[in-house]
């Protein structure tokens, strides 16, 4: 399976509101609270490490959980930020993240 | 408003975080609106290096929602430098402009910002109209031009429709223009006082029978004109009283002028402090004034907490009743909403006209003169 990697986009806004990340898509204007984990994985979505990485790195160095689990919820997040056009995805490191 | 702006909101308010600020980044206007509110002269307007500074100073404080607006936001040379700062700091921006300077290049450089929305006022969809209005011929021509290039580039925009006498009858029109470009709509229709207090653009406001009109008109209410026209539910029980707040100005809101003046809200012109001289937080934080503002619930409007309307269906403005020289009290303007909504007579209606009984008494009536009857307004 080749590495997913994941950047944050440019077209969003975003604050930490009381050690919640809140951020809304420019594209629609949907408002998304993230929770501390789904935090970590955004924060650290810096389009050259891979997805499996930032998960071992950030979610399973700090949080109680399983690598699988992290890695299944991880995927699931990701696809959902994705759609409303907060995360890019690729499966080759993104430079540029305009 | 969303569940989760709601809780966002709710939250900010419980942490003290000023969640939304309007930023006015000059008072220069190509317009001339025969309504508008503001003095346009420069008066010693921040720098770039200031607002970048206080944008910082902004998204530390944890201000999310950032309206910048004016004046015209475009008269500014460093605009695109100010707002591409905001977005690097990733507040979610809003743009109020009339648009008229808005070109394709302008247009591409805002689609590349991604600004939440930009609103854009338009006072009638007849050029005649709406050119008397913002005296500037060829105005609604050019704002109209904007527009398209920006819903072509997938910007939200919202028509904001002043409603005044001269251009009542159009709103109409500019609901359907809004309609046909694909732009949102919405309207005001109150005018308000000048930032000096000067009152005599209020002569502007439309009439009682049009306000009728607007809170009987559906398909611009957001809701059944019945449930917005319903009877108001009493006066508030001290217990809820205790812990209704007037608005979000000083609670999550506030703003800032282009000289860095920090008030409550836009329409509530109290001085708490200055950017120039004190940090942002700083003043969020420990204005008096701000504090003051904060203290106010319900419970200490003598007139409002007494009131049929004082339950929830009045949209009092502590700023408008400040402008009428008393934050507690009543804002003539929103009782007179009120009014209209219902038909049930405000209480600061009640005093207003006991007031002018008091002074009835001193002065000689000739005989065709009648008291007030209690139910007239």
């Amino acid at each position: 399976m080749s590495p997913v990697y994941i950047a944050r986009t440019t077209e969003v806004a975003a604050r930490m509101l009381g050690g919640e990340m809140m951020i809304m898509s420019a594209r629609d204007s949907t408002l998304f609270s993230l929770n501390e984990t789904a935090t970590a994985i955004w924060q650290a979505a810096d389009g050259v490490t891979p997805l499996a990485g930032i998960v071992q790195q950030h979610v399973c160095a700090n949080f109680e959980i399983d690598p699988v689990t992290a890695l299944r919820d991880a995927e699931e997040l990701v696809e959902g930020l994705a759609k409303h056009g907060i995360l890019k995805v690729s499966d080759q490191p993104i430079v540029e993240t305009k | 408003m969303s569940a989760l702006i709601q809780e966002m909101s709710d939250k900010a308010q419980r942490l003290g975080i000023p969640l939304a600020v309007q930023l006015d980044l000059t008072y220069r206007c190509n317009e001339r609106c025969v309504h508008c509110y503001l003095d346009h002269d420069d008066r010693g307007e921040m720098n770039t290096s200031e607002i970048k500074d206080l944008l910082e100073q902004m998204a530390e404080a944890g201000v999310f929602f950032l309206t910048l607006s004016g004046g015209e936001v475009m008269m500014r040379r460093d605009f695109f430098e100010i707002v591409e700062h905001a977005r690097r700091l990733s507040f979610c921006v809003k743009l109020k402009t009339n648009a008229v300077m808005i070109r394709q290049s302008e247009a591409d450089r805002i689609q590349a910002l991604a600004p939440e929305s930009v609103q854009i006022s338009i006072y009638s969809h007849r050029a005649e109209v709406h050119d008397a209005i913002t005296r500037l011929p060829g105005s609604l021509k050019r704002s109209v031009a904007a527009t398209r290039l920006l819903v072509e580039r997938g910007i939200k925009i919202i028509f904001a429709n002043v409603l005044m006498r001269d251009n009542f009858q159009d709103y109409p029109g500019v609901q359907a223009l809004a309609a046909e470009v694909g732009a949102e709509f919405t309207i005001d229709p109150t005018i308000t006082p000048m930032m000096d207090g000067n009152r005599s653009i209020l002569n502007l406001n439309i009439e009682r029978a049009q306000l009728q009109q607007v809170f009987r008109d559906a398909s611009i209410l957001g809701t059944s004109p019945q449930e917005f026209c319903a009877l108001p539910g009493g006066p508030p029980a001290v217990e809820d009283a205790q812990r209704m707040l007037p608005c979000s100005a000083g609670h999550t809101f506030c703003y800032v002028s282009p000289y860095g003046d920090v008030y409550p809200c836009v329409q509530f012109p109290l001085p708490t402090g200055n950017v120039r001289t004190s940090r942002f937080l700083d003043i969020w934080k420990h204005s008096p004034q701000m504090a003051e503002v904060r203290s106010i619930t319900m419970n200490d409007l003598p007139i409002c907490s007494t009131c049929a309307h004082g339950g929830g269906s009045c949209s009092r403005c502590p700023g408008l009743a400040y402008m009428e020289g008393n934050m507690r009290g009543p804002s003539s303007q929103d009782c007179e909403k009120s009014y209209v909504s219902t038909g049930v007579v405000t209480a600061g209606m009640l005093i207003h006209r006991e007031a002018h009984s008091i002074a009835g008494l001193v002065h000689i009536r000739n005989s065709t003169e009648r008291p007030h009857s209690p139910q007239a307004v």
